[in-house]
């Protein structure tokens, strides 16, 4: 695979550390929304809105990041995929305004909280199935004409599509689920150990269907995971993937505070790296490459220069924000 | 053809609906931003509990705008790809940098700092807490920063060329981000913010101090609201003449729609106070009119000759009645929040500004004033840019997705019903916070339940409990 590190690769980097970043910040906030109804009115619910009330924002700006950054270093890509994918990125807007608010406004008004409560899940649940089926309809591949999406609205929707979907729901719950292990305590923490068994399950089942029916929705997938000798390298992200799962399994065991969300972000770092695989150097499979797609050379110079000055400043005081909030949350929080 | 036009046609009321809402937010949470600052800073320096009960008080206010404001702001960032994706794939090279700098200059400060300026009190002391209010302030200040860069870009663009592929790249970038309209558009757009603010402060103390309410905190956040518009409305006024001598020279038929110019006018040009401006006909109808006025305002002289709408193509012109209106209500209300200066300032030196209840009066009615103004100014811009996105360079049909208007149509919808039922709400907790006064020892955000000793047990011991797991 000739990989030139140009400006249009380390943006492509860039972008994917976004989308990482944001899956597995923002993941195991989507999360702990879906899993929200599992947990008990009152004492668990306040407990674990707590965890994540102060870094959620935060968490989300990552989102912005990566759709202002895609506009910014590959705006054909950008505008071809958000109007292939319209539906599915519409109702997450949506489905991330009722997750959002729900914060703020189920303080504000205890007589209607279990209305808010309702929002956040909803919000949360609708926002994850949305993002997976984004991920789904874009690897499944979106028709382009002329720089521009040249197929219908419901193109989208499929079984593959709604098939990642699922998978990300439940890769979220697990997120959520281990977030909340370091995070809680009492009834809250034996619920959540309960939770992520049965969700990690979930999750590698999903993710093992994912990656098993992805290099048969086109040949060139197929090529890039088993063509010989590159299957050598390719083979090490399932076997990771098998290795993690066992670690996992025995964290949970041994009712590990930290590793279980640790090997949990790992799991998501190898669903990334597969990605990765089945699709560098395109944006848009076998239509748009990222250079294809890439703003001028200033452009992304221009940008590289914020970034790297950025990036690193973002990520300390984000990791101060944390350190802040470090440790158990009670369910009276920091309020 | 005839669906790709009403395709066209509701994208933009979505996009206008969407940024119309949007915009509403952070017009608020800017000035508010700054407001808290000035307050915890004078609570730090004076030690009076007044500023921060004050403090409190309005931090609960900005916590629920400022929550509305992030999510309504993530569908803009997105709206560009959904709904103009020829307008992103041909302009992102330019402007997609400048908002690209806007989320990591901005947005991540705003984030990462928001958490601890609402919930870290207890945690991290004083004044690191200041440093977090501070940090967010600053913030919403750079966000204006960036975001009206890239706006002004596509009212005044410079510093780019036109590739061979169609799109717009960048060949100097301090002419980008410095474009001739910017320098205006944000002393204007961050001044009319901050009088926003203003205007709901005072309008919240003004109904307190009519209830009867006299308390210190009522008369402190009165004070210093008036005092604000004081001085800010005559500034404004003056910055708003000044953007509106750069639009005439960089964009003359907004202005010719904003005044309702369809006739040249070789000696001096009539001031149009009211009418309806007839595109058809191409005048305006029941016109009320003081001669030769609008050549003194735009040209510093009664005989200047203006050009108007006939000497420019009817494919080029703006919707006139749109733009002529909202420009009318922006200038009417600037000179209401005027008077008001004018009578706060006059209720001051007599020693009356709490005993006068006509002034609590128009301060409370003035309390919405902002949001109108900042709408109706939004509206006589940007609708006064059309049918151009890019001013003179990319038309307004040429910029949207392939999309099919049952596609628009139904996002449209879902918009309007999630935004009306979601805001509808927060503005209604907004409200019901408003309604209730600042109180001694006013409890901070979310003080609905008790404050925990979790916020000041020392370090150690979450070490340990951390260590036992």
């Amino acid at each position: 695979m000739p990989m030139a590190f140009d400006l249009p690769t380390i943006w492509a980097f860039i972008i994917a550390f976004a989308i990482f970043a944001y899956v597995v910040m923002d993941g195991f906030d989507l999360g702990i929304g879906i899993l929200f109804p599992a947990f008990a009115e009152g004492r668990e619910r306040d407990a674990a809105m707590n965890s994540i009330a102060p870094v959620w924002d935060g968490n989300e700006t990552w989102l912005v990041l990566g759709g202002g950054g895609l506009m910014a270093a590959f705006p054909m890509a950008y505008g071809v995929i958000l109007s292939a994918l319209y539906t599915p990125i519409i109702a997450m807007l949506l489905a991330l305004i009722f997750r959002g608010v729900a914060f703020e406004f189920r303080w504000r008004d205890p007589g209607h909280r279990k209305y808010w409560d309702a929002a956040f899940t909803f919000g949360s649940l609708v926002a994850a199935f949305a993002q997976g089926i984004t991920l789904g309809g874009l690897l499944q591949g979106i028709s382009v004409d002329a720089r521009a999406y040249s197929g219908g609205w419901w193109d989208w929707l499929s079984p593959f599509s709604l098939l990642v979907g699922v998978a990300l729901v439940c890769g979220y719950a697990l997120l959520g689920a281990t977030w909340l292990i370091m995070k809680s305590e009492g009834s809250l923490l034996d619920h959540c150990y309960r939770l992520a068994l049965r969700f990690a399950v979930a999750t590698i089942v999903g993710m093992a269907a994912v990656s098993a029916w992805t290099p048969f929705l086109a040949n060139d997938y197929y090529l890039r995971w088993f063509a010989w000798p590159q299957v050598l390298f390719t083979a090490q992200v399932p076997l990771l993937v098998a290795a993690a799962s066992v670690g996992f399994f025995f964290a949970l065991r041994r009712k590990h505070s930290y590793l279980p969300f640790l090997i949990a972000l790992g799991l998501f770092a190898l669903g990334l790296i597969g990605l990765g695989i089945s699709l560098y150097p395109y944006v848009v499979p076998r239509a748009i490459t990222i250079w294809d797609a890439a703003a001028p050379a200033k452009s992304l110079g221009f940008m590289l220069v914020g970034a790297a000055v950025m990036v690193p400043i973002i990520l300390v005081y984000t990791g101060y924000a944390y350190w802040v909030f470090r440790g158990k949350t009670g369910h009276e929080g920091y309020h | 053809m005839f669906d790709a036009f009403d395709a066209t046609l509701l994208a933009r009321l979505q996009f206008a609906f969407t940024v119309s809402f949007h915009f509403i937010f952070p017009s608020f949470s800017i000035g508010l931003a700054s407001y808290l600052a000035v307050l915890e800073a004078l609570w730090l320096w004076t030690g009076r509990a007044v500023y921060l009960d004050l403090f409190k008080y309005w931090l609960k206010i900005f916590a629920l705008a400022f929550g509305m404001g992030v999510v309504s702001g993530i569908v803009m960032s997105y709206q560009f790809g959904t709904n103009w994706s020829v307008f992103s794939d041909k302009v992102g090279p330019v402007i997609g940098p400048l908002m690209a700098y806007e989320v990591l200059t901005a947005f991540f400060l705003e984030a990462g700092f928001l958490g601890v300026m609402l919930f870290g009190m207890n945690r991290v002391g004083k004044s690191l807490h200041f440093t977090a209010t501070l940090a967010v302030a600053v913030g919403t200040f750079i966000s204006a920063f960036w975001i009206l860069s890239a706006n002004s870009w596509m009212h005044t663009p410079a510093g780019h060329a036109i590739a061979a592929n169609g799109q717009f790249v960048p060949v100097d970038w301090i002419e980008v981000i410095f474009n001739p309209s910017f320098p205006y558009r944000l002393v204007h757009t961050v001044l009319a913010a901050y009088l926003t603010t203003a205007l709901v402060v005072g309008g919240v103390g003004a109904w307190h101090l009519l209830a009867g309410r006299k308390t210190d905190g009522t008369r402190v956040m009165f004070s210093m609201a008036m005092g604000m518009i004081t001085v800010v409305a005559p500034i404004q006024i003056l910055a708003g003449d000044q953007q509106g001598l750069n639009t005439l020279e960089h964009q003359p038929v907004k202005v010719m729609a904003m005044e309702g110019h369809f006739q040249s006018h070789s000696d001096g040009a009539p001031l149009v106070l009211f009418g309806w401006p007839d595109m058809k006909e191409g005048k305006v109808l029941y016109d009320v009119s003081i001669p030769k006025l609008s050549s003194l305002i735009l040209k510093h002289s009664l005989d200047a000759p203006l050009a108007g709408l006939d000497t420019v193509e009817r494919s080029e012109w703006p919707p006139v009645p749109i733009v002529f209106w909202a420009f009318r209500i922006m200038v009417g209300l600037g000179l209401l929040m005027l008077l008001l200066a004018g009578v706060s300032l006059l209720a001051r030196v007599r020693g009356a500004l709490y005993d006068w209840p006509w002034l609590h009066r128009l301060a409370l009615a003035m309390g919405p004033a902002g949001f109108v103004a900042v709408i109706a100014g939004w509206v006589t811009t940007e609708v006064g840019r059309q049918p151009y996105t890019v001013h003179g360079l990319l038309r307004t049909a040429d910029s949207v997705s392939p999309l099919e208007a049952p596609a628009v149509a139904t996002s449209l919808l879902a918009f309007i019903c999630v935004y009306f039922i979601v805001f509808g709400a927060g503005v209604h907790y907004i409200l019901r916070l408003m309604s209730q006064p600042p109180r001694h020892d006013e409890e901070g955000p979310h003080g609905d339940v008790p404050a925990r000793a979790a916020g000041i047990t020392p370090a150690p011991a979450v070490a340990a409990r951390q260590g036992k797991v």
